[in-house]
């Protein structure tokens, strides 16, 4: 753990201009269901959050298997972001709480790594949420923009 | 390698004004299968997909990808365009640049970045997909309708006249719901028992229908055409085989006149054994568990009054909860709505004074069935000065409550004209927001009142308090800008509509989304409002959102027919989504027999691997998610075609 503080501390350090021009790019994985049609609904209702966000669609976030997000973070991706339906709302019953475990778990393998854990993101979106959904992209955005770019784009 | 068109569409001006689709074309083209890539106006059109069909044919296309809205919208229409040219329907995929790209990014050169990188991400998906053979499987000739008020009532006769059998399940003892409640019905005047009561006792006899009353829809499975329902049956403590409705029990019951009637709001009372109201359906007496002197100490003087005194000894004690379970193609959801809790607005003093009452309250009040016999008495006087109060619980943020409940202003315009009917000489006064009257024969009707001199006062009512004898509604006049006070004796809160306990319980049992009011959401809000997201559950009345019974009967109708499609075609087809296990890597360590809800995963016990039952299987994926060995997968979601979006999207895609 030592290490990885130092690493990241360096890396700030060094910031080229690319670092500079470097805007946050981030996969989300949308349950069909509840999250993509929040965020169907944020469209149609037009409102703005940041073009950081590309969406994978599946049909339950229990579908998640966490090498999909360690696969995105070595690829360089600066945040994951996983958006299921609420507690109790699941349309499988209970997949989002399959996910809700996996999730922690795999916050905890992203700090072995040296990833910071806030870089992967579990929220409950409706489909009837539209507005939330585009206030947590753009909080998340918010939040990667402060982490700076993930230390694997290299 | 696959062979792959690619389409980008403008939507009109939707697409093509932040997203430049020739850029995003041109840049489709550059992947490694592409064949063709093109762009189009609407590529939904018929001259669009006429576009696909051409160049399925002509280039040899085994893959399709639309870049257009969301393929919660269009992917069916596309698949059906693949299939049509003869490419199977699941090798066609659809990327979101609408709802997802060029509706919600303004910036049109990273709406276009953004449109770039999705197309890729599909692109690098669709050369991996599998074509698929849909199943067709049969669809159980029946329905069930949870719910049996107008909406539920009007569904389940539409089905059963149809010729299907309909199990109608309703959690009070009685048919009817709020329309039984309400003496007479806007704008037409027509008395609401009269128009009701033929439709109750018509579902009542119905060979087709299965009523279920005092029971509640506790679990469903299944899938369109292939639903079970678990419903649980309260005990009533009365025979219905028996039970004749002579109503000797409830004459002789000890807390006779001393209970609370729910059907009166409270202002009328019952006994413990009762029916709601006299023309109840069916008309069979329930006994009242929470109130029963016998059921809540075990003793009721020396012998249970009713049961001494039932000619036909229907009264049972001993009968206990009882759970049944039917089998359906389809589900219609009728759960009505819960009247605004008025003591939630506290300044309006609706629990302080008796004279302050709801409009519900009213409708009993005024009602001939009610228990003042139709007389208009409120603390035993007629009153001569009534005030009614718009938008208690409607259009008010603060509560959170911001739609518009669209029954009040019409309700509270006909109860004015109900009052100067029966008191001539009273002054009744309506402080409104806006009168909404955009009914059929609604404006009509709210000129008729006005001229039959009640007035109409565009104000915010803001306070009731105790003046003299009578009560004073403090108020601001929003055309004069100023607060005036005016004297009451009698004050009707036109309390709106919230979506009740039930839509939230069944909305639970059915995994149905809720939109940001709480009502239950529709499919599309303009092309599916009685689909649900769930196939083959449908809504009809009130649990969609507040409406009046034209309304609510309009939708029910829509709802039956909607309901009656799969019924009548006797088969649907089942999205071939599902699990798949490969039989070489499955090390049998049942992980995933756990993951599953629907006991879709089966255990090879001689081979030592995992199979799947694909008539269980729903495709959610849980049990791949956690496989360890990466042998169980989803068709149409494998590991290969989700990896392949993650790189994709991972490196984005450059000119140089």
């Amino acid at each position: 753990m030592e290490s990885t503080h130092v690493n990241m501390d360096e890396t700030v350090k060094t910031r080229s201009v690319n670092d500079v021009l470097w805007s946050p790019h981030i996969i989300g994985f949308a349950c069909n269901w509840c999250t993509y049609a929040g965020a169907d609904l944020a469209g149609t209702s037009r409102m703005k959050y940041p073009a950081s966000i590309r969406i994978i669609r599946l049909m339950c976030t229990g579908r998640i298997d966490p090498t999909y997000i360690l696969k995105a973070f070595l690829e360089g991706v600066d945040g994951v972001f996983v958006g299921g339906c609420h507690p109790g709302d699941c349309h499988y019953q209970s997949g989002n709480h399959k996910a809700h475990r996996r999730i922690i778990l795999t916050r905890k393998l992203l700090q072995q790594f040296g990833i910071e854990p806030e870089r992967l993101r579990l929220e409950w979106i409706s489909a009837s949420e539209g507005a939330r959904f585009a206030e947590i992209i753009g909080d998340f955005t918010e939040t990667i923009r402060s982490l700076g770019p993930n230390r694997q784009k290299r | 390698m696959a062979r792959i068109g690619v389409y980008v569409c403008h939507c009109g001006v939707n697409i093509a004004s932040s997203i430049d689709v020739e850029r995003v074309t041109k840049a489709a083209g550059k992947y490694h299968a592409v064949v063709v890539a093109r762009n189009y106006a609407y590529m939904c059109s018929d001259p669009g997909q006429e576009l696909i069909r051409k160049d399925i044919r002509e280039h040899k296309l085994d893959r399709v990808v639309v870049a257009a809205c969301s393929p919660r919208m269009h992917e069916v229409t596309f698949r059906k365009t693949c299939e049509s040219a003869g490419l199977n329907a699941y090798c066609f995929e659809m990327t979101n640049i609408r709802e997802q790209c060029s509706w919600v990014h303004e910036n049109g050169d990273e709406a276009t970045a953004k449109a770039v990188d999705l197309v890729f991400s599909s692109l690098s998906r669709a050369a991996l997909l599998q074509p698929l053979t849909v199943q067709e499987v049969p669809v159980t000739p029946a329905a069930l309708i949870i719910g049996g008020g107008i909406a539920g009532i009007q569904a389940a006769l539409d089905i059963a006249d149809s010729g299907f059998q309909v199990h109608l399940v309703e959690k009070t003892p009685s048919l009817g719901g709020h329309m039984a409640r309400l003496d007479k019905t806007f704008p037409t005047l027509d008395c609401s028992a009269c128009i009701l009561t033929p439709k109750m006792v018509d579902v009542g006899n119905h060979s087709n229908i299965h009523l279920m009353t005092y029971a509640e829809v506790e679990k469903v499975e299944g899938f369109i055409g292939n639903y079970k329902a678990t419903i649980r049956l309260k005990p009533r403590y009365v025979d219905m085989d028996q039970c004749t409705g002579c109503g000797l029990c409830a004459e002789e019951c000890r807390l006779k006149d001393r209970i609370d009637s729910e059907f009166d709001s409270g202002m009328g009372k019952r006994s413990a054994v009762y029916v709601p109201f006299p023309q109840a359906v069916p008309l069979k007496y329930t006994v009242d568990e929470e109130h029963c002197l016998f059921l809540t100490r075990g003793k009721c003087g020396k012998e249970p009054a009713c049961q001494a005194v039932c000619p036909t000894h229907a009264i049972d004690f001993s009968q206990k909860e009882k759970k049944v379970e039917v089998d359906v193609g389809t589900i219609v959801v009728a759960t009505g709505f819960e009247p605004f809790d008025a003591s939630r607005k506290p300044e309006l003093a609706y629990s302080n004074y008796s004279n302050v009452i709801t409009g519900l309250e009213f409708e009993r009040l005024i009602s001939a069935s009610g228990p003042t016999g139709g007389k208009l008495i409120v603390n035993g006087r007629e009153p001569r000065k009534v005030v009614f109060i718009q938008c208690v619980g409607s259009r008010d943020k603060n509560l959170g409550n911001e739609w518009c409940s669209r029954v009040c202003c019409m309700y509270a315009i006909k109860q004015a004209h109900l009052i100067r009917e029966k008191v001539p000489d009273s002054r009744v006064t309506v402080l409104y927001m806006d009168l909404r009257c955009f009914g059929k024969g609604f404006e009509e009707f709210y000129d008729r009142v006005r001229s039959e001199g009640v007035i109409f006062r565009r104000a915010i009512g803001s306070e009731i308090y105790r003046k003299g004898e009578g009560l004073a509604v403090r108020c601001e006049d929003t055309f004069l800008g100023q607060a005036v006070e005016i004297e009451a004796d009698l004050v009707v809160l036109s309390a709106g509509l919230e979506p009740g306990t039930g839509s939230i319980d069944v909305s639970k049992v059915l995994k149905l989304s809720r939109s940001a009011d709480g009502f239950l959401m529709e499919a599309h809000p303009k092309l599916r409002p009685v689909d649900t997201a769930t196939d083959g559950v449908y809504l009809a009345g009130c649990c969609q959102g507040p409406k009046d019974i034209p309304d609510t009967v309009a939708q029910a109708k829509a709802a039956a027919s909607s309901a009656l499609i799969p019924m009548i075609r006797g088969k649907v087809f089942v999205e071939p989504i599902s699990a798949q296990v490969n039989d070489d890597i499955c090390c049998g360590c049942r992980v995933c027999e756990a993951m599953c809800e629907y006991k879709a995963t089966v255990f090879d016990e001689e081979k030592g691997v995992m199979t799947i039952n694909a008539a269980l299987c729903k495709g959610c994926g849980s049990c791949a998610g956690a496989c360890p060995t990466g042998a169980m997968t989803i068709r149409h979601y494998t590991d290969d075609q989700i990896f392949a979006q993650v790189e994709s999207l991972s490196r984005p895609f450059t000119d140089e």
